[in-house]
């Protein structure tokens, strides 16, 4: 059996394959479907500081292979998850990965500080790139001073496995992931959704509430292969690797452009066991091509 | 794990009128049960144009033959290509999804208004009232004769009445018009389905009448097994899940309701 084992700064996952954050809330539906011990790992819906409702509906629109969203991080709020939805999740046998969110450095901070106590959460994912809100998110994640503050604040107020979510919508993001790694980042996922709008020409109006909104699913697929190529070859530590991945030939691209694990998003929406597919799918593809080990694979692209 | 995720195969299609189609599909596994409301997940084709899957409510189901049916009303690219079926093509579907109507124990009369495409959640809905010895009067409403659909099996339940806006069948003009909202008002909960215009004016009469009502809500799905949180609706507790929390809320819940 070809091992799938791969591993993430201290952290070792059972296989490459995790969910990306608002695409499988907190797990908790998700566990009417499958066994969520499988997945290498969770990244749980987006979390800030306080409760916030999002942005109003229409929030989606449907787009050639792939969605507009601009939820805009409705969450309940960082103490209600550690009360009300961790202890529900804490029993599962998997990475739990919080993505967290804030306005200002303060908000991340404070977001990130309450999660280092809980065991099961074994690391964060600071998320600099969320378009979909007015103030900070991806304002933090198009600039490199501000990507360096951020990350650095939050570097120095947790002590396990940081993450840093890149946007996609820079001129440069080698740059940027050379920046967070710089400012103590142990790993970079990428990519976040494009930004994007629909409009309805019989209404001349917007399709969602905002105009604007991040495009998701494999419309993007050859923009992320490209950034997460370009990432990989301009810093060390790992990268997840993340846009439009809908199976395991999808998965073995961005494995083969550099990326060390993969997050499975919009994939999500269409087919709930879709994970499954892709791990099961990845050891095929090694047994067929005679490789021991997944991790072999990183960055194996042949140019 | 009561919900499935299957293939299923068309095994009856039926278009009293063109651009709408009753679809019947053969279930390769035991079919959980169905609760009145409740909807499925299709996923049409996986083309970059019907890229998600859409939502329908569950018209009908029989558990030992093991089908599941449903009532579409072709709008766009998914509806028509599911309309397109033909009896042995293949679609995958999830459900059962969604919370299902609430019949209160002391009930003995109720009113159901539906347009459009809300007529789908009513059988189910009926055949649950009829076991409970309530009493039903369905108000069907529709643009003109050709879109009131299903009223002789509505009628095995009980009283149909009918509103049409150019007046072919039925009374004529909207169907909060109907001379029946004129009278003696008896019923003890209004149930509608339908465009959410109609169900925001059906809710203010049930309001005034100091009638409880429920309403179910067809707002765009991503997911529809709330995961992504695309769906939802404002409420006095803030936004929930149409797909999760709805599609049936109490419309004193809603926002939306005056
Ligand atoms: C819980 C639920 C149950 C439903 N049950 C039924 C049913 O039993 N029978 C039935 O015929 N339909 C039902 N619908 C509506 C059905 O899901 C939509 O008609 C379908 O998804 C449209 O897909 P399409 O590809 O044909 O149209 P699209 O190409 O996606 O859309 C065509 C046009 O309609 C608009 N539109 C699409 N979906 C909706 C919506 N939900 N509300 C308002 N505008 C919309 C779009 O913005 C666009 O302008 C239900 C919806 C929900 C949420
Ligand atoms: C409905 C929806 C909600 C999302 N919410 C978040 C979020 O809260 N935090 C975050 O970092 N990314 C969020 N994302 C972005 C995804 O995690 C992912 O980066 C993006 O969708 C690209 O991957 P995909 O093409 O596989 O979906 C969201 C995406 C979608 C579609
Ligand atoms: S459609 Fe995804 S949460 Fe309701």
């Amino acid at each position: 059996m070809a091992n799938l084992n791969v591993k993430i700064h201290n952290l070792e996952f059972r296989n490459p394959v995790t969910v990306a954050s608002g695409t499988f809330g907190f797990g908790e539906e998700m566990s009417e479907f499958f066994d969520l011990n499988r997945l290498g790992g969770i990244f749980v819906k987006g979390l800030t500081v306080k409760n916030r409702e999002g942005n109003d509906y229409p929030r989606m629109a449907e787009t050639p292979s792939g969605m507009l969203n601009s939820v805009g991080l409705q969450n309940k709020g960082i103490d209600y998850f550690i009360e009300k939805i961790y202890p529900n999740i804490k029993h599962l046998d998997t990475h739990i990965i919080a993505n967290v969110n804030g306005g200002t450095i303060e908000e991340y901070v404070e977001v990130t500080e309450k999660l280092n106590d809980l065991e099961k959460v074994t690391a964060i994912e600071l998320n600099i790139s969320c378009p979909n809100v007015k103030q900070g998110g991806m304002s933090f994640g198009i600039s490199c001073p501000s990507a360096i503050a951020v990350t650095d604040a939050v570097r120095k107020a947790y002590k396990k496995t940081l993450i840093v979510k890149l946007s996609p919508n820079v001129t440069d993001i080698a740059e940027m992931a050379q920046a967070v790694e710089g400012a103590g980042a142990d790993s970079v996922s990428l990519i976040n959704t494009l930004l994007g709008m629909a409009i309805n020409a019989e209404t001349r109006k917007p399709v969602l509430s905002t105009v604007t909104g991040g495009l998701s699913g494999p419309a993007i697929k050859p923009v992320a292969l490209r950034m997460v190529w370009k990432v990989y070859k301009a810093v060390k530590i790992p990268i997840f690797g993340i846009g439009g991945i809908m199976n395991a030939t999808d998965a073995i691209e961005f494995i083969l452009a550099g990326s060390t694990a993969i997050q499975v998003g919009t994939a999500n929406f269409i087919d709930p066991l879709v994970s499954l597919k892709i791990i099961d799918g990845i050891e095929e593809y090694l047994h067929r091509h005679n490789i021991a080990t997944v991790a072999e694979l990183v960055g194996a692209l042949e140019v | 794990m009561t919900k499935v995720i299957a293939d299923h195969i068309v095994i009856n299609k039926f278009s009293p009128v063109e651009g709408h189609y009753f679809i019947k599909l053969q279930s390769p596994v035991e079919i959980p049960t169905i609760n009145p409301g409740n909807f499925a997940e299709i996923l049409v084709d996986s083309t970059p144009e019907v890229f998600l899957r859409r939502p329908f409510s569950i018209l009908d189901v029989h558990y030992k033959k093991k089908w599941i049916s449903f009532y579409v009303k072709a709008i766009g690219q998914g509806s028509k290509r599911l309309g397109d079926l033909n009896k042995g093509d293949k679609v995958n579907l999830i459900y059962p999804l969604g919370n299902s109507y609430g019949i209160p124990v002391n009930a003995k009369k109720v009113l159901i208004v539906m347009g459009g495409s809300g007529i789908a959640p009513f059988i189910l809905l009926a055949k649950e009232l009829m076991k409970k010895n309530v009493k039903v009067v369905f108000l069907l409403g529709g643009r003109s004769s050709k879109e009131i659909l299903l009223t002789s099996e509505f009628s095995k339940y009980g009283e149909v009445l009918m509103m049409t806006e150019d007046g072919s069948l039925g009374e004529k003009g909207l169907v909060t018009e109907h001379s029946l909202f004129k009278g003696t008002f008896d019923f003890d909960l209004v149930y509608t389905c339908g465009p959410e215009p109609m169900m925001k004016a059906v809710a203010e009469i049930a309001v005034k009448r100091g009638t409880a009502c429920q309403a179910s809500l067809e707002n765009m799905m991503a997911c529809g097994f709330g995961i992504c949180l695309c769906c939802v609706t404002p409420t006095h507790e803030g936004n929930k899940r149409v797909c999760y929390e709805g599609p049936v809320f109490d419309v004193n819940y809603l926002k939306w309701q005056t």
